[in-house]
């Protein structure tokens, strides 16, 4: 563990660079080598998720460029999970790897077969699929290795039947199983899906139709709230996701053209909420106040622990927190802010070092726990710390960082035809676009 | 009358239901003799058919009215009072349960005495009977016909035998429990808003099946009385109309007083065993079956339609949405009207209310009101109350009206601190770029009273700056009005331009 006195001293380069690189070990520790496939947190017997192989193909080539390794191990790491994707079982059974290009959300890390009896998941596919394109906008180079890549990515991203994701219906649908078709949870209101809606967009053989993404942001609610205007989303991680790919600045669809604002910006608003919550800490938890924030989606404690009046307090463990109508029970993600560093640098920095000082134990190895809870520490421990680390909250992490130090994704998307196509057919203009 | 189950009372012998019975069902009541040609029939005695026939006679107008079953309708027997009546009792246990919140001590041990609940209840529907009796109708010129009413023409009408002509009428039937096909369900029994409130013992565990209105209100309520409650709904949110913010809050609530809640659920089938009901459901790939002593059903209300010959008078109607009507709530017989549950989609007893006045005035006078100009607030009251008016987000976007909504969390309002009532939020919904409200949810403890001020804003065209204006006492949960109005009126913070300007003016 990084000590107290080691990050003050460090420079906002030197911490950054510290985060990035111990985030990304996570990813070197946690990968299956045969199969390029990569569990969804550290601790035993953890499945694989198919979203965390998309933050893994991601962050390689951040890897390349920061030294941490070198470009020909990230290709065989990237060539790995491609090519398990690309032979992997699409019968849609129920121990199958996917479906109409889709995947089961939880995988078994050495067979890839479907475990958990888990969901066919678009959204964690959209995120795998974005993945795999940054990786093959990284592999330009006319050799084998990477031509395999490119021709393995296109393939994947071809493959995946974003029509048959609508059901008949407008808005894409969230998941789908064996046992039961597709599931009942819709998308309503803004969320991390803008990605999914502009890959599915920008598909040249299954695309999604343009009323579906126009149905979707219908259901946007706009909103002043502490003094912002934003697009209402509660938990912070659906401002970042999309983000970690897609540099939203200064590009507009119709609902931010009409409300003169961007993604980007909105992403500022809403981590400015954060804090504004957090000041306001309505439930008064400890710890939180404007350098300690970050209600997102994360781990948290789950026993029923008994508040000072004696009564039962809910927990809400592995949970989608979100501001400011909860779920809130105390625990926050000392990640979440880095999260949005490109959206307010200083303010994050801020956080991420305060944060660091009161609570060091929410690090170990200079890596996340996935939440901490203050309320629930003692003098002993400190806060309640969630064990292990989560793929999810190390790549969100790797990408901002980078993101905000090189723009390195931002660039390697912003080339990505399909990304363009996606986009213009979501009725972005403006900008880079 | 084959199908219809007479009027009853819960416990005819208790000097209450005595009272309510003598009020809205007098046993010796004689209908009088049919006065020749009414200015206006009024065929149902629920609140639509009470304010018709009372707006009717004040005029001077010759009017009947029949009634099948008891004054009052729903509203009075089995729905609004008693509803409300026993969710009073239901939050004072929650209050004293979470007295230590509040600084104080609590009773060490809390038992239900659900017997009293009830008691209390028939006491305070008896009381409010006395405004819906059948001779305060009859002394206000009415005629009130106690039997059932069905059309033999264009204008005339049989009471049990006796015809009734008309000029103009009114039909304001209501509506009643829809029953939810499951198989089984029948078989083991269930109840309704019909026979919930006749209970006498409170049922150990409860399944309540539909997660509307009704559902959520008596969940919650049969929850805090101690019930083990679980509520099922086949949505993947309670209270499907409303912004999913107020049924995200309240599925919260519901999770944190220990109700069982299966969201995107359906139960699939009943059956009896060892005097118990088991209940099957299924969450898409999950099943599982529920044990319980009772269900209770709020899956929605069907227009009471049948056995009123309505086809002999060439009034349209439809099983499920009842009474055809237009905008002047004119059916397809010109001389025949509708108002309240039996023709509206929202079925509440105010909306019937003001339906019936537009009717009676379309009817009686050269009036031609159109229902589809009320602004009607509705309320479901759970605690927090979920209340709204207006239009929602997604109804003002598929008009393509762009909003903007003002949002005020009610843990920056200081009374609802000082309340301990801090679970919810107003929400005000303006036309963007200017304050013209075109709707508003709030989600508080007591929402339905501060409904009321965005309604009177909306009917009155105030904006919502105006509303910036107006000195609201302090500290009342209603300030949360004011500040959403002080953020319209001053904006602050992201996306102001006056705040960017003083900003930049400020930096340099």
């Amino acid at each position: 563990m990084a000590s107290m006195m080691d990050v003050s001293e460090l420079t906002d380069e030197a911490l950054l660079d510290r985060i990035q690189r111990a985030a990304f070990n996570y990813f070197l520790n946690t990968t299956n080598l045969a199969n390029g496939l990569v569990a969804d947190n550290s601790r035993p017997n953890a499945p694989v998720s198919i979203a965390v192989v998309g933050f893994a193909l991601s962050s390689y080539p951040v890897a390349v460029e920061r030294g941490w390794l070198s470009r020909a191990e990230a290709l065989e790491r990237s060539l790995a999970a491609l090519r398990f994707f690309s032979d992997s079982d699409q019968s849609g059974a129920p121990a199958a790897t996917g479906y109409k290009g889709f995947y089961y959300h939880f995988l078994d890390p050495d067979t890839g077969a479907r475990v958990w009896r888990s969901e066919l998941s678009m959204i964690d596919t959209a995120l795998l699929i974005a993945g795999a394109l940054a990786s093959s906008m990284y592999f330009d180079a006319d050799i084998p290795g990477e031509i395999k890549l490119r021709e393995l990515v296109d393939m994947l991203y071809r493959r995946v039947d974003w029509q048959w994701a609508h059901d008949g219906g407008d808005t894409l649908r969230q998941g789908w199983k064996p046992e039961c078709g597709f599931l009942h949870y819709g998308w309503e209101g803004y969320n991390e899906a803008t990605l999914l809606y502009v890959l599915a967009l920008g598909s040249p053989t299954h695309p999604s139709h343009g009323d579906g993404y126009r149905a979707w942001t219908a259901t946007y609610q706009w909103e002043n709230l502490y003094g912002f205007d934003f697009l209402y989303g509660g938990p912070l991680f659906v401002h970042q996701f999309s983000h970690a790919w897609i540099d939203f600045r200064g590009i507009q669809d119709r609902f931010m053209r009409e409300k003169r604002c961007d993604y980007f910006e909105n992403s500022r608003r809403a981590t400015l909420i954060q804090r504004e919550y957090a000041k306001r800490n309505p439930n008064e938890f400890s710890g939180y106040d404007e350098h300690c924030w970050g209600l997102t989606a994360c781990d948290g404690p789950s026993d029923e622990f008994p508040d000072v009046t004696g009564l039962p307090r809910r927990l809400f463990g592995y949970a989608a927190r979100g501001v400011p109508y909860g779920p809130d029970d105390g625990t926050l993600a000392g990640w979440a802010p880095l999260a949005s560093l490109p959206f307010v640098p200083h303010l994050v920095l801020d956080a991420a070092r305060k944060m660091h000082l009161r609570y060091p134990e929410m690090m170990s190895d200079s890596r996340f726990a996935s939440g901490f809870n203050p309320t629930l520490g003692n003098s002993d421990r400190g806060a309640w710390v969630s064990p292990g680390n989560f793929g999810l909250d190390q790549g969100i992490v790797i990408m901002m960082i980078e993101n905000h130090r090189s723009e390195l994704i931002w660039r390697l998307m912003r080339s990505c035809p399909y990304i363009r196509a996606g986009l213009r057919h979501a009725g972005f203009r403006g900008g880079w676009l | 009358m084959q199908g219809y189950s007479a009027p009853r009372a819960a416990n005819p012998d208790g000097i209450y239901e005595r009272e309510r019975m003598e009020n809205v069902r007098p046993p010796e009541w004689r209908n009088p003799k049919p006065a020749g040609r009414y200015n206006l029939v009024v065929i149902g005695g629920g609140p639509a058919g009470m304010v018709a026939a009372n707006a009717a006679a004040s005029i001077g107008a010759k009017v009947a009215l029949v009634e099948r079953a008891l004054l009052g309708g729903n509203s009075l027997n089995v729905g609004c009072v008693p509803s409300k009546a026993i969710i009073r009792t239901s939050r004072l246990y929650a209050d004293m349960r979470s007295a230590g919140h509040y600084g104080a001590l609590g009773p060490g041990n809390i038992e239900v005495d659900f017997p009293a609940v009830m008691q209390r209840m028939r006491r305070i529907r008896a009381r409010i009977s006395r405004v819906d009796s059948v001779q305060r109708l009859s002394a206000s010129g009415v005629d009130v016909f106690l039997g059932e009413a069905h059309f033999t023409g264009n204008d005339t009408l049989s009471v049990d035998g006796t015809r009734l002509h008309f000029r103009k009428a009114v039909v304001a039937t209501g509506a009643r429990p829809d029953t939810p096909s499951i198989p089984g369900l029948v078989e083991a029994g269930y109840l309704t808003n019909e026979n919930v409130f006749d209970l006498t013992e409170l049922p150990r565990r409860l399944l309540v099946i539909g997660g509307g209105p009704l559902g959520c209100e008596l969940a919650q309520a049969f929850g805090r009385f101690g019930a083990r409650t679980t509520i099922v709904q086949s949505m993947p949110l309670f209270l499907p109309r409303e912004e999913r913010d107020a049924a995200q809050l309240l599925s919260d609530v519901f999770t944190r007083e220990g109700i069982e809640v299966r969201l995107n659920t359906e139960a699939v089938r009943v059956r009896m065993e060892d005097g118990q009901k088991l209940v099957d459901l299924i969450s898409d790939d999950y099943r599982n079956t529920v044990a319980v002593d009772a269900i209770l059903t709020g899956t929605g209300r069907l227009a009471t339609v049948e056995r009123l010959d309505l086809a002999l008078a060439g009034v349209d109607h439809d099983a499920i949405t009842g009474i055809r009507v237009d905008d002047f709530l004119q059916t397809t017989n010109p001389r025949v009207y509708a108002a309240g549950d039996v023709c509206l989609e929202h079925k509440f007893a105010h909306t019937a209310h003001a339906s019936a006045r537009i009717a009676v005035r379309n009817a009686l006078s050269v009036g031609r009101r159109r229902v589809s100009a009320l602004t009607i607030p509705w309320c479901t009251y759970t605690d927090p109350e979920i209340a709204h008016v207006g239009l929602y987000v997604r109804e003002a976007r598929d008009r393509d009206i762009p909003v903007r909504t003002f949002t005020v969390p009610m843990h920056d309002v200081h009374r609802a601190i000082t309340d301990g009532e801090e679970v919810g939020f107003v929400k005000i919904h303006v036309k963007e770029r200017t304050d013209q409200i075109i709707g508003a949810t709030i989600v508080a403890r007591h929402a339905g009273e501060m409904i009321n001020e965005i309604t009177l804003a909306i009917v009155a065209r105030i904006g919502l700056r105006t509303l910036a204006h107006v000195i609201h006492a302090y500290p009342t949960q209603a300030e949360a009005i004011k500040k959403a109005a002080n953020a319209c009126a001053h904006p602050a913070g992201g996306g102001s331009t006056v705040q960017s300007l003083l900003q930049r003016w400020a930096r340099w």
